[in-house]
């Protein structure tokens, strides 16, 4: 049988959909750590970056975090921890997806900030708008683009790199390709892998969608066309 | 930490090991090369492939939208996925693995070499060509000096993320010190793990240092700019 034959084939079998080792536990298993992942990685690089941004402060430690993010490998991170005393399971992949999940979204916020018009400060400030009315109804509203384009990328990074989290025996849809590997399934592989692409590529359009609905000024000049300059640190 | 003693940090497990780095440097050698050689043929096929996409974009600039697109899509793809998808048809090979990094290079190249050659000033152009210049000589004499800091941008980012990303390869057999990686995982080895993670970091500085000094050396007319 072809191997989009043996695809098809997993694919229809409803056994291969249920238990433990079934394509929906392994679904829930990479949404549960991604959604862990991202939101505990937000709550603390969300607040730092808009923070740093707003004092102006720390643009080059946000590039350079990024910089630096880019060049240590996802799987050595994963099995330094996996050896270390935190141990095997979804502590250590926890702990790696953060790490991942918290350059774009450091930077993205800081950027975000940082770059809203410099007029529109002025502006505001002359209004008489305290510190923290200039950043709630100035800066932040407009830095939201980039502050979500933030959250994208490093959602999409996240549940990339879950799967990979699935070379050190975690679980997630990654489980389904290195178990198909081992047993020799064709069929198991290429369904991990197709699931895996689909879902990068769903969560990255519905967040793309987000990004553009919580743009202020494309709201006000709805159908003008106007595309704002995302920021993509990966 | 403690440098254990010469001689038992292999039975201690020690994550630093003089002992493991002596005994076992032919393999440690060989897998580094092996990713030395994943990480260049990858980057060198990746900018072969983003000239031709990024000429074609430039003619039609209609095509923007689509090769840009695509790659980008292309390059959401998470790699274990690219791999895996790749088994069926080149087997567990080295070709799996590279046609693999090969396509995550594509976007950032191509967004480069475009950014670069958009960046030429249009008087610039226009007094080459009153100088009776032709396209292809104005592409080499002209377009590409001028764009090469934003194409070496690219070579940067691309390269960096390559090395990395060759770890994952040790998947399908073939992924130079995430071999290592894999095997320390399997035998729970300290020192092999650290070991590998920072030969990987390292080799992505070195990497990274050599490009911007091949930049410095190939635009004598920027130095003393930042890079």
């Amino acid at each position: 049988m072809s191997a989009w034959g043996q695809l098809v084939d997993y694919l229809t079998t409803t056994a291969n959909w249920t238990g433990q080792a079934g394509i929906l536990h392994r679904l829930e298993q990479h949404a549960a750590l991604t959604g862990v992942s991202v939101a505990i990685a937000a709550a603390v690089a969300l607040p730092l970056g808009l923070a740093l941004g707003h004092h102006g402060r720390g643009g080059n430690l946000a590039i350079n975090i990024t910089n630096v993010g880019r060049a240590i490998p996802t799987f050595a991170v994963l099995t330094l921890l996996t050896l270390s005393p935190v141990g095997i399971g979804n502590t250590s992949t926890v702990i790696a997806l953060i790490l991942f999940a918290l350059p774009p979204l450091v930077t993205n916020s800081y950027i975000g900030v940082r770059e809203v018009d410099p007029e529109a400060r002025d502006a505001a400030r002359g209004m008489g708008m305290s510190g923290w009315q200039l950043f709630r109804r100035v800066e932040l509203p407009l830095g939201m683009p980039l502050i979500m384009a933030g959250i994208r990328i490093a959602t999409v990074q996240v549940v990339a790199t879950a799967t990979i989290a699935a070379l050190v025996g975690a679980g997630g849809l990654g489980r389904l390709i290195t178990d198909g590997l081992s047993s020799h399934n064709q069929g198991e592989l290429l369904s991990g892998a197709v699931v895996v692409a689909l879902l990068a590529v769903v969560v990255e359009s519905g967040l793309a969608l987000v990004q553009r609905r919580v743009d202020p000024v494309r709201r006000l000049r709805a159908g003008a066309g106007f595309e704002p300059g995302a920021v993509t640190t990966s | 930490m403690v440098l254990p003693a010469a001689g038992d940090c292999l039975l201690r497990n020690a994550w630093v090991c003089g002992k493991y780095l002596s005994t076992r440097r032919h393999i440690i050698l060989a897998d580094l090369k092996q990713h030395v050689i994943l990480t260049l043929v990858a980057v060198a096929i990746g900018f072969l492939v983003s000239v031709p996409l990024t000429l074609l974009v430039r003619r039609f600039r209609r095509a923007e939208g689509a090769v840009i697109g695509l790659t980008s899509v292309l390059y959401g793809v998470p790699s274990v996925a690219l791999f895996a998808v790749l088994v069926p048809f080149t087997g567990l090979t080295s070709t799996t693995v590279e046609i693999g990094l090969v396509t995550y290079t594509l976007v950032i190249f191509v967004r480069n070499n475009l950014a670069g050659l958009d960046a030429v000033p249009a008087d610039v152009r226009d007094a080459a060509q009153g100088m009776g210049m032709g396209p292809l000589r104005m592409l080499v004499k002209v377009d590409l000096p001028l764009a090469l800091p934003t194409i070496l941008a690219g070579f940067r980012v691309a390269t960096v993320s390559t090395v990395a990303l060759v770890t994952v390869g040790a998947l399908v057999g073939t992924g130079g010190l995430g071999q290592e990686l894999n095997d320390a995982f399997s035998s729970y080895f300290k020192a092999e793990a650290l070991t590998a993670s920072v030969l990987c970091v390292l080799l992505a500085i070195t990497a990274d240092l050599l490009i911007v000094g091949v930049g410095w050396w190939l635009t004598p007319w920027r130095r003393g700019r930042p890079q």
